[in-house]
């Protein structure tokens, strides 16, 4: 038996990605500048969820990316590879605001590997964070621009994501203390 | 997060692969194709490593496509052939590779004229070894990219007639393709002349037979394979004339072919010997590709046995 507790539930997490939107439009004025590339697995399905909600806001289509950061990382070799999904990032990033959008947030390892990852496509004018979950345990300076939820966790604790581009019921964020 | 379907830490041959580890360097290797596509082609993946390129055996394409590999992964080069070793001085393999490490080398990349050179190498030191092609026995990164070629242009691979045409008793490609080939479900064809083609390769799984016609013409793939002089008694068939009029691929026997079927050719092409000089150029001809392809799939082999701890070490966290 694992003990588990759900953080999010379908409706809950739909909130979250609204109101992270509504946070993004408030910062970046009309948006025309703003570009979303998500970090799979989980960024890039909450990337395409947002960049809806945000088209329907600024009344323009927002463009949205997917970037695979596993050959920038900085623990290859020391753990199991992690398995490589395609990059498509099917405009120039140079000169726009890029908010990134992960769904959990933990050492701050995958997105230092994003920012890296990124400047081999162009120099962003800005880069901004966004994610589903900040769980705690930085290892490195890094903090996100726009939070769905905090959860405090224990190291050892795993956060369980499951989500569906449309959106469906199933989807949840669940805490698993081993 | 989910991990690669991977734990080797290295890649000595394809007869040890499960379909399951062949698709994930197919897969993996795609990711580095595109990377190719970019502005800046060059990734920190293998940063701070060492790769040997300890090529006792002559090699170009395969030696510089493994250089650029290892250059786009960022790791540091150290090149080894035999003109200008030690292991012309008399110098065993092992101590020879031992000194390599002795360098602190990460990967060593090795083509040997002798068989089991790698699986040697891979017991006697730490580093990760990868086969860049070992006497007649194997040469896995090139059946690899072989696949991957297959797949990008028909889509998959299970069910497709795949003839292998040539000298197959010399060659290790025809060995690693055999393997790779029967693991994902192709039904193969091997074709030549009986001295180089014998019935014994039945029981890797294939169809052999010394018509050629029979041979190519439900084929959805064809790939051949030069005549290895430098591997043959000279009592093997009577002449290249001979060969190039009973196997050679000509635009009569091509006519012959499936209209859809395409033509590949691990190099070095031998004109006008096992294949019309058109034939390698046409649309048909997928030789280039197969070169752009082999990039891809060794920076994928290379990064993939960076991570690979073999079975007793798995850490996932």
């Amino acid at each position: 038996m694992t003990d588990s507790s759900l953080l999010l539930n379908a409706a809950a997490i739909e909130r979250a990605l609204v109101r992270i939107a509504h946070e993004i439009a408030e910062r970046n004025l009309d948006g025309s500048n703003v570009v979303l590339v998500g970090i799979p697995e989980g960024g890039d399905t909450l990337a395409a969820r947002l960049g809806r909600i945000l088209a329907a806001i600024w009344q323009h289509p927002v463009p949205v990316g997917i970037l695979d950061v596993t050959m920038h990382r900085d623990d290859l070799g020391q753990r199991a590879t992690p398995m490589m999904h395609p990059t498509v990032i099917p405009f120039d990033v140079t000169g726009r605001t890029v908010v990134l959008v992960d769904d959990v947030l933990f050492s701050g390892r995958t997105t230092r590997a994003a920012m890296d990852a990124l400047n081999d496509f162009g120099r962003p004018t800005k880069i901004q964070l966004a994610v589903l979950v900040d769980r705690g345990h930085r290892e490195l300076p890094i903090r996100a621009d726009f939070v769905g939820k905090n959860a405090p966790t224990a190291r050892a604790e795993k956060i369980l994501v499951r989500l569906t581009e449309a959106g469906a019921n199933e989807d949840q964020v669940v805490l698993q203390r081993k | 997060m989910t991990f690669m379907a991977w734990n080797r830490p290295h890649l000595l041959d394809i007869e040890s692969l499960t379909p399951e580890e062949i698709l994930t360097v197919l897969d993996t290797a795609l990711a580095f194709k595109a990377v190719g596509a970019r502005a800046i082609k060059k990734v920190p993946a293998l940063r701070g490593k060492t790769v040997v390129n300890l090529f006792v055996e002559p090699s170009t394409r395969t030696r510089i496509s493994f250089e650029l590999a290892e250059q786009r992964l960022s790791a540091d080069i150290i090149n080894f052939t035999t003109e200008a070793s030690s292991l012309k001085k008399g110098e065993t393999l092992k101590d020879t590779a031992r000194n390599l490490e002795a360098l602190n080398a990460d990967f060593i990349v090795i083509r040997h004229s002798a068989s089991g050179a790698p699986h040697f190498l891979a017991r006697s030191i730490g580093a990760h070894v990868i086969n860049a092609g070992d006497g007649a026995h194997e040469h896995p990164t090139q059946a690899l990219l072989d696949l991957f070629t297959i797949r990008e242009r028909k889509g998959r691979i299970a069910g497709l007639n795949v003839t292998i045409l040539g000298d197959i008793l010399y060659s290790r490609v025809a060995r690693s393709d055999i393997w790779a080939l029967t693991k994902l479900g192709a039904k193969v064809t091997l074709c030549g002349p009986s001295t180089l083609v014998p019935r014994v390769f039945e029981e890797m799984g294939c169809r052999v037979t010394h018509n050629v016609e029979e041979a190519i013409r439900d084929a959805d793939i064809i790939n051949l394979l030069r005549i290895q002089h430098e591997r043959q008694r000279k009592t093997m068939f009577p002449g290249i004339n001979e060969y190039t009029q009973l196997y050679g691929l000509n635009q009569d026997r091509l006519a012959r072919t499936k209209p859809d079927a395409l033509i590949m050719h691990p190099g070095p092409v031998n004109r006008g010997v096992e294949i019309d000089s058109r034939i390698a150029d046409c649309d048909r001809s997928l030789i280039l590709e197969q070169v752009t392809n082999g990039l891809a799939v060794r920076m994928a082999v290379l990064f993939l046995v960076n991570g690979g701890k073999g079975p007793q070490e798995i850490t996932v966290g």
